[in-house]
């Protein structure tokens, strides 16, 4: 009795350093994050008109982060500085004769054109981005600024001084949006994903077709034309590969496809009924996949063009979903049902060591690699009914997981973002599946799309 | 100057209009008028005759098929000069029959004519379409391989999470065999698919597995029964070709089967 109240809280104990581990992760600055004021930009002439889409963008990356809180916009002061040059001094407050014995002078306000008028309540901003837009020469230039505020004068107070340029619409906007974005994240320890795309299956064209979207959701765009089944994309390191599965053949069979430009590569399937769940190894130079050559289903590895194909694991049962080890390179997670209901396991990269990873309890899939190749992140039904799956993070070592949905609609595959700090999954939560992005403690759930039935989200380079 | 002109003007189109009526032929004289009618009282009106009367004109039968034939009958009583009946068939005695063959729906005028008069009658032979003759007998059969696997080879269900063919489905598979096997003498060149569903829950990945695995069982078991291998292929659709969507387990039963399939 007393060992079992020793295990319960050492693994609870275990269990509290993983969540504060993910925590830290996520906000690295302890749970103090700056407070950021982000006021709407202007821009002049033409580019006024695509500031509308330029504000979204920056405000939603800098959010999103996670590492910063940013100010609600209703706290913001009335004149907003567009370049350093706007800050003016309030002249001082003198006191005036007939003010009463021991009332506070009333700080020096300058209606947003000061720096305390932006740290100072109600904003209680640490920085303050700022900037304009122009067009120039036929392109977008973005004028950026962060100030941080504790420094005093307007002299001394720039964080980040910078030029962008994009072209002069929407996209362009967009795009010195995010720049903008990036560096203010990277001041504060994070990463942008900005760059980053995430694949995904999408049924609105009437058959599931490939597509591939930007972090944010947006320039979704379609990549395979097979009017068929195609699933399961999975891009390469790289970014500039992507390998799927699909029908267009007859049987489930694996692709391998460029990205840009779109151009099938031409994988060599070995003969079987299903040749599927194809993913890439670290170094982008192999492919691990599940197939039923033989019988139903193993996992195998190959070339990238199919060639050189031999299977890892020996055949028990259904063996799908392999995903190598990003850091190490040296293992593999999987899902397999050799112990009954699905769970997910582990095996060196030759087979050996296979370990169930999830308890036996319910049914679990879909691990994904956290890109430190410490945890996963899965689907399981654990505490619900068959078919209920919701989102889990696992330190791998130790076994620990936490839950980061709580059954709002069928909760599915989790991909890391390439920061680690964020995760899209799909969830049927609103009526049909949609792919979602959100913070790695289950916070800051975002919508990424709207049309059709969306699934299967991979996020890569 | 506009007096003048109008008085030009006026003066050719009255010069025109009698050089018009110079051409025209002369007209004939105006015919005499009518005598007047003559006064005869010293003699009485004669009675009015009576007209003919019909006292029969019917058809036998009154419906027929298109290529049949009807009887036409008719008997005229009274003082009767003539008697004619319409569609062609013209002057007749007084009391006939004569036979039609209509192609289409047709009524027959008969018109009785004597010194007081004339009678009609009518008679209406309608037509309907004889049924289409039976086509030739068919040299192949004529039912596809798809209604054939659709009248003959039922699916057969799975339990949750499992592929190994269930007690009733084996009764099923064993019926199947026959049904296939005869299906396969009767299409030399097919072969079929034996298609693995899966219902919603498991992962999508596994579900691509496991309907393999239950596509595979089902092959082989039909294989034992002496149904060749070569002429069966597998398809797993795991759960990506669902018969139903709804999320209870009567739906979910439903998508856990083997179908069968045409081959290419």
């Amino acid at each position: 009795m007393k060992k079992l109240v020793c295990v319960a809280i050492a693994s609870a104990g275990v269990l509290l350093v993983m969540r504060a581990q993910i925590r830290e992760e996520i906000d690295k600055s302890g749970g103090n994050r700056p407070t950021i004021a982000i006021p709407d930009l202007r821009g002049s002439g033409e580019a006024q008109g695509f500031m509308g889409a330029f504000n979204d963008t920056l405000r939603a990356d800098v959010t999103s982060s996670g590492m910063v809180k940013v100010a609600p916009k209703t706290s913001y002061p009335l004149s907003i500085p567009q370049q350093p040059s706007d800050f003016i001094q309030p002249p001082p407050v003198v006191e005036t004769p007939r003010g009463r014995k021991g009332q506070t002078p009333q700080p020096a306000n300058g209606g947003g054109r000061w720096m305390s008028d932006w740290s100072g309540p109600p904003v209680l901003a640490n920085y303050l981005a700022f900037g304009y837009t122009a067009p120039q020469n036929g392109v977008l230039v973005l004028y950026g600024w962060l100030f941080d505020l504790s420094r005093g004068t307007p002299a001394n107070a720039s964080a980040l001084n910078k030029r962008y340029i994009g072209s002069l619409d929407e996209a362009g906007a967009r795009k010195v949006a995010h720049e903008f974005a990036a560096d203010i994240v990277a001041l504060f320890g994070g990463q942008s994903l900005f760059g980053t795309h995430i694949y995904f299956t999408s049924d609105r064209t009437g058959h599931k077709e490939i597509w591939v979207m930007d972090s944010d959701g947006k320039n979704q765009r379609q990549i395979t034309h097979f009017n068929s089944i195609s699933i399961e994309s999975s891009p390469s390191p790289d970014g500039a590969k992507i390998a799927f599965t699909s029908y267009a053949r007859g049987n489930p069979g694996i692709f391998v496809f460029s990205v840009d430009p779109v151009r099938d590569l031409r994988f060599y399937n070995q003969g079987a009924s299903v040749n599927s769940s194809a993913s890439f190894t670290p170094d982008g130079k192999q492919i691990v996949y599940s197939s039923s050559a033989g019988r139903c289903c193993r996992i195998f590895i190959a070339n990238l063009d199919g060639t050189g194909f031999r299977p890892i694991s020996s055949l028990s049962s259904i063996d799908t979903e392999p995903k190598v080890n990003p850091k190490t390179g040296n293992e593999i997670v999987f899902t397999s049902g050799r112990s009954g209901p699905q769970q997910v396991y582990r095996m060196n990269m030759d087979g050996a060591d296979i370990e169930r990873l999830s308890d036996g309890t319910g049914e679990a899939g879909n691990p994904s690699w956290h890109p430190d190749g410490q945890k996963i992140a899965y689907a399981w039904t654990r505490g619900f009914a068959a078919g209920a799956w919701n989102i889990f993070i696992m330190d791998v070592a130790s076994r620990q997981y936490i839950q980061l949905t709580h059954a709002e609609g069928k909760n599915e595959h989790p991909t890391w973002a390439p920061d680690g700090r964020h995760l899209a999954f799909s969830s049927t939560r609103a009526g049909r599946n949609q792919v979602y992005s959100m913070l790695a403690d289950g916070t800051q759930v975002q919508p990424l799309t709207t049309q059709g039935n969306n699934e299967r989200p991979f996020w890569g380079k | 100057m506009f007096n003048k002109r109008k008085i030009t003007v006026l003066g050719i189109a009255l010069w025109l209009a009698m050089f018009a009526a110079g051409c025209k032929k002369k007209a004939p004289p105006p015919p005499p008028p009518p005598p007047p009618a003559p006064v005869d009282t010293a003699k009485p009106a004669p009675a009015p005759r009576p007209a003919p009367v019909v006292s029969q004109f019917t058809a036998e039968p009154t419906s027929i098929q298109r290529g049949q034939s009807s009887t036409l009958r008719w008997e005229i009583t009274g003082d009767v000069s003539s008697v004619s009946i319409d569609q062609t068939i013209g002057a007749v005695q007084n009391t006939g029959n004569r036979r039609v063959f209509p192609s289409d729906s047709t009524t027959y005028t008969l018109t009785a004519t004597g010194p007081g008069g004339s009678t009609t009658a009518t008679a209406t032979v309608s037509v309907t379409s004889p049924p289409p003759p039976p086509p030739p007998v068919a040299p192949t059969p004529t039912v596809t391989l798809e209604q054939r696997l659709g009248s003959d080879v039922q699916d057969i269900y799975y339990d949750y999470d499992k592929s190994d063919v269930r007690g009733d489905a084996r009764d099923v598979l064993t019926r199947d065999a026959n049904a296939i096997k005869g299906i396969l003498s009767d299409f030399p060149n097919a072969s079929i698919v034996v298609e693995g569903h899966c219902d919603e829950r498991g992962s999508a990945e596994y579900n691509l597995g496991l309907g393999d695995r239950r596509a595979s069982s089902a092959k082989d078991f039909l294989v034992q029964l002496g149904v060749p291998a070569d002429r069966l292929k597998t398809i797993s659709y795991g759960k990506e070709h669902p018969q139903c969507t709804e999320s209870n387990e009567s739906c979910w039963q439903r998508n856990r089967r083997a179908h069968f399939s045409p081959g290419q």
